[in-house]
């Protein structure tokens, strides 16, 4: 089976929202593939059901002040921080036979994130007890979902890429309090482009859930461009 | 017919989960399938369907409880909205009379209604619940007492029968059929199959009472629900397994070495299922109402025998797996039936079962179909036969096949192409294949 994949560059966290929740519908009635998507958002933070007020370092006026939008979310874990420079994957996945196992999709998102940091020469772990994919004791990427009616996925994962990790201020990440973040470059010294990784990445992404990566054509990823600006 | 709703299993290393919220209310109507609740684990936020279509009548549980796995959260009201066709509970006689006044002689039992619960509720509460629910500790004492723990009047939440409940019942000292019911008790509504209890043999040193285990149960009321519902006809094939049989002693131990997995017969039956259902895709239906639901995908059950019952796990996309994926899954699903570690999930959604009547030497077997499917494919043993070839005589692996069908959707002439394809498939088959 495949795993349509799409690269759609800079799109708004409610934009992407409202697109992940329509690609849900069209999995569950079968007029969808698997699907995953693969984007950057303008700097946000976003609440999971899970989030805790005292994780949030600054109020909406100064995140806003800074330029940062503020929004709650329909997915596990705590309060996560995106921006720019940071991949981030949204699989839209109907799960089957074994793999409908919450425990395993989030280890089998771990297995594609540390897959896709090798790639690039980076040595990230899991630490236990702690989803998401480690380098030491620093977080490179964060994995927050949501099964749906029928197993089907959405929500997923954000993996560092660039440099600027400051948006990371504004939030204790994921509620752990003594552990900081890191990023691809942070790690190498070289920046690889988002579209580069986000390449690596659905194909680790596929090959975790037992599927085939497929690209759809650039079209989509023009066009969400267009809507974003 | 009431159906409990329980805090679903996530995930085979996920012991409880963490109500967030309920989309509908106590009063509310839900449909089957319509979102119910969401919970949230760890780092997973999962929203829960409804077991079936009905009335919210109880929520046990509120948002921001923390509830272990298959506990009952929740519980519906099917009658509600389910067809007008199931009777009514009040329709019903009333629940088991207390027995005393009624001597084990003829007691005028009233004939429960043979009930025909509408489909789709039937499904649900087969999927999701087996009516009220038993902890295993009150479970075990019932059984150790045999005492039907439906029987025992509840004082928990919802009428459930707490420890102390079932030991106050035991401490009475009353036998089972002489404990008097209590009016006030709320009304239970059976379900549909098993007749009302009776008691034609009187408990004694000669007799033992035991009470069903909950799969035992289960399959008593799939099996005879299955009968009311499916026009049951039957058709047996004799094929030459020799080829089969060739191929696979020629491959077992390359199996073995390459994939780490033992090579049986069952992938072997399985391809040529697949290659049948989709060749003729009515024997892959279900029945809903008076339309045919074609399934496009083959998701083709296996029937386990169990020392305690039997189970029937589900090889989904069967037909997208080649012979040795085939053989993993069959090995794997196996074997964690018998450790009793599958996942709910993986005994649901089937289209179309293999059985194999034939473990034991019988010749063929007329299996029951598995509802919500329109046909069931019996393997008999196989032994080797004389059988003229040619004018001559030789010894081959003979094997009957048989095959119980729903003649409401099924015709004898399309069975009967259909098991001539499975035959055929067999008896030529691609060695490519291994």
């Amino acid at each position: 089976m495949t795993l349509s994949c799409r690269f759609l560059g800079r799109v708004p966290y409610a934009q992407a929202a409202a697109l992940q929740e329509r690609l849900v519908g069209l999995r569950r009635s079968g007029a969808s593939t698997d699907t995953l998507l693969l984007l950057e958002h303008p700097p946000v933070v976003t609440l999971g059901r899970g989030a805790r007020a005292g994780h949030l370092l600054l109020d909406e006026a100064a995140l806003s002040a800074r330029g940062i939008e503020l929004h709650e979310a329909g997915r596990g874990g705590d309060v996560t921080f995106h921006g720019l420079g940071q991949l981030v994957g949204y699989p839209v996945v109907a799960l089957q036979g074994a793999r409908r196992d919450a425990h395993r999709y989030l280890r089998d998102l771990e297995d594609a994130l540390i897959g896709t940091a090798a790639a690039f020469g980076v040595e990230a772990a899991r630490e236990p007890g702690l989803t998401g994919a480690w380098v030491g004791r620093d977080k490179l990427a964060a994995i927050g979902v949501r099964i749906g009616t029928g197993w089907i996925t959405s929500h997923g994962f954000a993996l560092n890429v660039g440099d600027d990790l400051s948006g990371f201020d504004t939030i204790v990440p994921c509620g752990i309090r003594d552990r900081g973040v890191t990023s691809l470059t942070r790690e190498t010294g070289a920046t690889p482009s988002l579209e580069e990784v986000a390449r690596v990445a659905a194909d680790h992404v596929a090959t975790a859930l037992g599927l085939a990566a497929v690209w759809e054509a650039a079209v989509s990823s023009a066009s969400a461009r267009r809507e974003s600006a | 017919m009431r159906v409990d709703v329980v805090m679903p299993q996530m995930g085979e290393s996920i012991a409880e989960g963490t109500i967030t919220r309920w989309m509908k209310q106590v009063g509310e109507t839900v449909g089957r399938d319509e979102p119910l609740f969401e919970i949230s684990t760890d780092k997973v936020d999962a929203e829960i369907p409804s077991p079936a279509a009905g009335k919210l009548v109880e929520i046990k549980n509120a948002a921001g409880e923390t509830v272990p796995v298959n506990q009952v959260v929740a519980v519906l009201e099917t009658d509600a909205s389910a067809a007008a066709s199931a009777p009514k509970p009040e329709s019903k006689p009333p629940e088991t009379k207390p027995a005393e006044a009624q001597p084990a002689a003829a007691p005028p039992a009233p004939k429960p209604a043979p009930a025909a619960p509408a489909p789709a509720a039937a499904v649900a509460s087969e999927a999701s619940s087996e009516g009220s629910f038993v902890s295993p500790v009150v479970r075990k004492i019932a059984a150790e007492h045999g005492i039907d723990p439906s029987s025992v009047p509840g004082t928990g939440a919802g009428g459930r029968v707490s420890k102390k409940d079932i030991l106050d019942f035991v401490a009475q000292g009353k036998p089972p059929a002489a404990a008097a019911t209590p009016s006030t008790a709320p009304a239970r509504v059976a379900p549909a199959a098993p007749a009302a209890p009776q008691v034609t043999f009187a408990s004694g040193a000669r007799t033992e009472r035991q009470a069903m285990t909950p799969m035992r149960k289960k399959i008593a009321e799939h099996m005879v629900e299955s009968r009311r519902t499916s026009a049951h006809v039957h058709s047996v094939f004799e094929v030459d397994m020799s080829r089969v049989v060739a191929l696979r002693t020629k491959y077992k131990s390359l199996y073995e070495e390459r994939h780490g997995t033992k090579l049986t017969l069952t992938p072997f039956f399985v391809k040529a299922a697949c290659d049948a259902l989709r060749a003729f895709p009515i024997l892959n239906s279900s029945v809903e109402g008076n339309e045919i639901v074609y399934r496009k995908d083959l998701n083709v059950g296996v029937a386990v025998a169990l020392d305690w019952g039997l189970i029937v796990p589900v090889v989904r996309n069967a037909d997208q797996l080649s012979i040795a994926g085939l053989t993993m899954k069959i090995n794997d699903l196996a074997e964690r039936a018998r450790t009793k570690k599958l996942l709910p999930d993986e005994v649901q959604g089937g289209t179309f079962t293999i059985t194999n009547p034939g473990i034991f030497g019988g010749l063929f077997g007329l299996p029951i179909i598995n509802q919500p499917q329109v046909a069931i494919l019996g393997i008999g043993g196989i032994e080797k036969r004389p059988v003229v070839i040619d004018d001559a005589i030789a010894i081959r692996d003979r094997m009957y096949m048989s095959m119980s069908y729903d003649h409401r959707v099924v015709d004898g002439a399309v069975a009967d192409q259909f098991l001539a394809f499975v035959k055929k498939v067999l008896q030529e088959f691609d060695e490519s294949l291994l």
